[in-house]
């Protein structure tokens, strides 16, 4: 039992990390940006190049990627994001686009990498004996990736709520005509937003890639849809919603899988989110909290 | 510029022409190669393309077909139903192949196969195990691997012998022909042997995480865990299961058999059992031969390699039983005609099921290589 809440925590943290990013874009600027998947993908492949060809230490290597994955983040926004936005569809547009880059993202790590599994090199985190918690075992790695999942979302809300950006940010998820009017740089704001989103999402994939030791082309697909699935479940562009909603996820997967077997996890989950979203349709946290802060 | 293309068109046609004149004495038989390239079956046809490109190559250096060279052509079936049609499609109308080797996965051969068998093509399926829906397609669908339950159910005997383990439990991709087809022939065997089975556990294959699966079959306390997954899946299990601190017994079906599970599942893969349908180490010349071949060629074979390899010689021997005629016919009519013949996996014969016939055996992980049983 114990060791199941556990089992349920960490796959939690990285669903919660991953959606963070994803609702930061897609909550806050009504953007939804397909290639998130592709962008946790290639920062778990550049962090493994960092510490299998570099020889970098993983805590390097970790910052470096999702460095990276902002980078990638950027292009994504000025490729595919962009030079459609002026348009009347911009949001469909753009994710026809994100799309179309998440394709090509995945066929050049194909190209780059090939189509197996790869794993980070055996030591990359320093294997310690299992700390006991509950009757349970934990791994050092799962304490670090739930830590890393916390602190990350506790600066995001920190930047979100009290900075310069996070105010332009609010502004131009309000209006972005309006924002503009009042002197915000909306296309630098948006990109800014692009940058942080990745990065957040490039950290979740170096974690997923750590924990799991499958870092493949299509390592993405597996997440994707949960992401989505987290930031609606949490209420859009809901910050704390998407972490809340990302350990409620892992948690009640994890419980449907431990009692009526994995067949039934999915079917179950999307059944029980169908249910949020007919009692409470704004999501757990459902207030869209960020807009009205 | 129409003109002068049309020029070079027809000079490089009788270029073409002469070239083909000049090795008048040779007949071309082309083999479709239908492997998983990409997709989660990735890590076998990689191996699989290593295996028949050698298998092509060493029979047309033996001259053992006189005139006829055969020549693979190479195609990814992606590891999807879909992605294997099309490929079969290309090679049937297209390419006008003799033979088709392949596809990878039984689940893409139920969906591949059924069109080879309406254009009579004969197909060698070379790592196909599922024991129902493979060559009961039809009789131009033929196999050189070994049934799942040829090679689990004598080597789980000889397993019980050995452990005596008494309660068992399993975890099994139900998202897969092959994977599903492995698990009712672990618990066809499991019966047999009049082991109780206390827990039974899925996942699916893009499934990464198997930690909730693992810890509910962990606290029922069986004494061994029977794993049907391909490799990708099953590293990832061996290594999480390792990680709880289970050190129950581990045996895996025939999707362990490849190099790339001990790589990716690292030192959690030490003490995994599994049964094979090829014993390397083995002495017979045409098995040592084999390895020869493929040290040659930088590639450290696996059982589907050999498999592969298999595949080729068994076509190459049917021609050769047809008179050195190389016809979609011809082959099919050699195939019956196949007994005995000596390949790196065994004493090799199609039985009248048209599945191989040949002698499995069960190995264990030791220190980072599979090793045999005895």
């Amino acid at each position: 039992m114990g060791q199941q809440v556990i089992n349920g925590l960490f796959l939690g943290s990285i669903y919660a990390l991953f959606a963070l990013g994803y609702t930061l874009v897609f909550g806050v600027l009504d953007i939804l940006n397909l290639a998130h998947a592709a962008v946790f993908m290639l920062a778990s492949f550049v962090a493994l190049a960092l510490v299998g060809g570099a020889h970098l230490p993983i805590l390097a290597a970790l910052p470096l990627a999702a460095v990276v994955a902002g980078l990638i983040g950027l292009l994504l926004d000025r490729v595919a994001f962009r030079p459609l936005r002026a348009r009347a569809d911009s949001n469909i547009s753009g994710l026809i686009s994100s799309l179309a880059l998440a394709t090509v993202f995945e066929a050049v790590a194909l190209q780059v990498w090939g189509p197996n599994v790869s794993r980070f090199p055996l030591g990359t985190v320093p294997e310690g004996r299992p700390i006991p918690l509950l009757g349970a075992e934990v791994s050092r790695l799962q304490l670090v990736t739930v830590g890393v999942a916390v602190l990350l979302f506790v600066s995001l809300t920190w930047l979100v709520r009290s900075t310069r950006l996070g105010r332009e940010l609010r502004a131009v998820a309000e209006s972005p005509r309006a924002a503009r009017i009042l002197g915000v740089d909306v296309d630098r704001a948006i990109a800014a937003a692009f940058f942080i989103s990745s990065a957040l999402g490039g950290a979740a994939g170096v974690l997923f890639g750590l924990a799991y030791n499958a870092i493949a082309p299509d390592m993405g697909r597996s997440v994707e849809l949960k992401g989505l699935a987290v930031i609606i479940l949490g209420g859009m562009g809901s910050m704390p919603g998407a972490v809340l909603a990302g350990f409620a996820l892992g948690l009640f997967e994890v419980f449907v899988v431990a009692t009526f077997g994995a067949s039934w996890r999915d079917a179950v989950s999307f059944a029980a989110l169908f249910l949020v979203l007919v009692l409470r349709p704004r999501g757990l946290l459902g207030a869209a909290a960020l807009r009205e802060a | 510029m129409r003109f002068s293309g049309r020029f070079a068109l027809v000079v490089m046609s009788a270029a073409a022409l002469a070239a083909g004149g000049r090795a008048s004495a040779e007949t071309v038989v082309k083999i479709g190669a239908a492997l998983s390239m990409t997709g989660p079956a990735a890590v076998y046809g990689a191996s699989q393309k290593a295996g028949i490109q050698a298998g092509v190559d060493e029979v047309n250096r033996s001259g053992m077909l006189k005139n006829v060279k055969l020549v693979a052509v190479f195609e990814d079936d992606g590891s999807t139903k879909e992605q294997g049609i099309a490929v079969f499609q290309k090679f049937i109308n297209k390419d006008k192949v003799a033979a088709i080797i392949g596809p990878t996965l039984s689940n893409t051969a139920t969906a591949a196969d059924p069109l080879a068998q309406a254009a009579k093509v004969p197909v060698v399926a070379i790592s196909n195990t599922a024991p129902k829906g493979i060559t009961d397609i039809g009789d131009y669908i033929w196999r050189v691997a070994l049934t799942e339950a040829q090679v689990i159910t004598p080597a789980l005997k000889r397993m019980h012998a050995r452990l005596a383990f008494k309660k068992a439990a399993v975890l099994y991709g139900n998202d897969d022909a092959f994977t599903q087809a492995g698990y009712n022939v672990m618990k066809g065997a499991l019966e047999g042997l009049g082991i109780p089975i206390v827990g039974t556990q899925t996942f699916a294959k893009p499934d990464r995480d198997y930690n909730a699966q693992l810890t509910a079959l962990k606290a029922l306390g069986p004494d061994i865990l029977m794993v049907s997954a391909l490799a990708e899946n099953a590293a990832g299990i061996v290594a999480q299961a390792r990680q709880l601190g289970w050190q129950v017994t581990i045996w895996g079906g025939n999707g362990f058999n490849s190099p790339a599970f001990i790589k990716n599942a690292g030192p959690a893969s030490e003490g995994v059992y599994a049964g094979t349908a090829w014993y390397k180490p083995s002495a017979e010349p045409v098995n040592q031969a084999f390895l020869k071949v493929m040290a040659a060629r930088g590639v450290d074979p696996d059982q589907f390699c050999a498999q592969a390899y298999t595949g080729v010689l068994a076509i190459a021997e049917a021609i050769k039983l047809s008179g050195m005629k190389g016809g979609r016919d011809d082959i099919r009519a050699g195939f019956l005609k196949v007994k005995n013949l000596p390949t790196p996996v065994g004493t090799f014969s199609f039985n009248k099921d048209r599945d191989g016939d040949h002698t499995p055996t069960l190995q264990q992980v030791k220190g980072g290589k599979f090793q045999i049983v005895p």
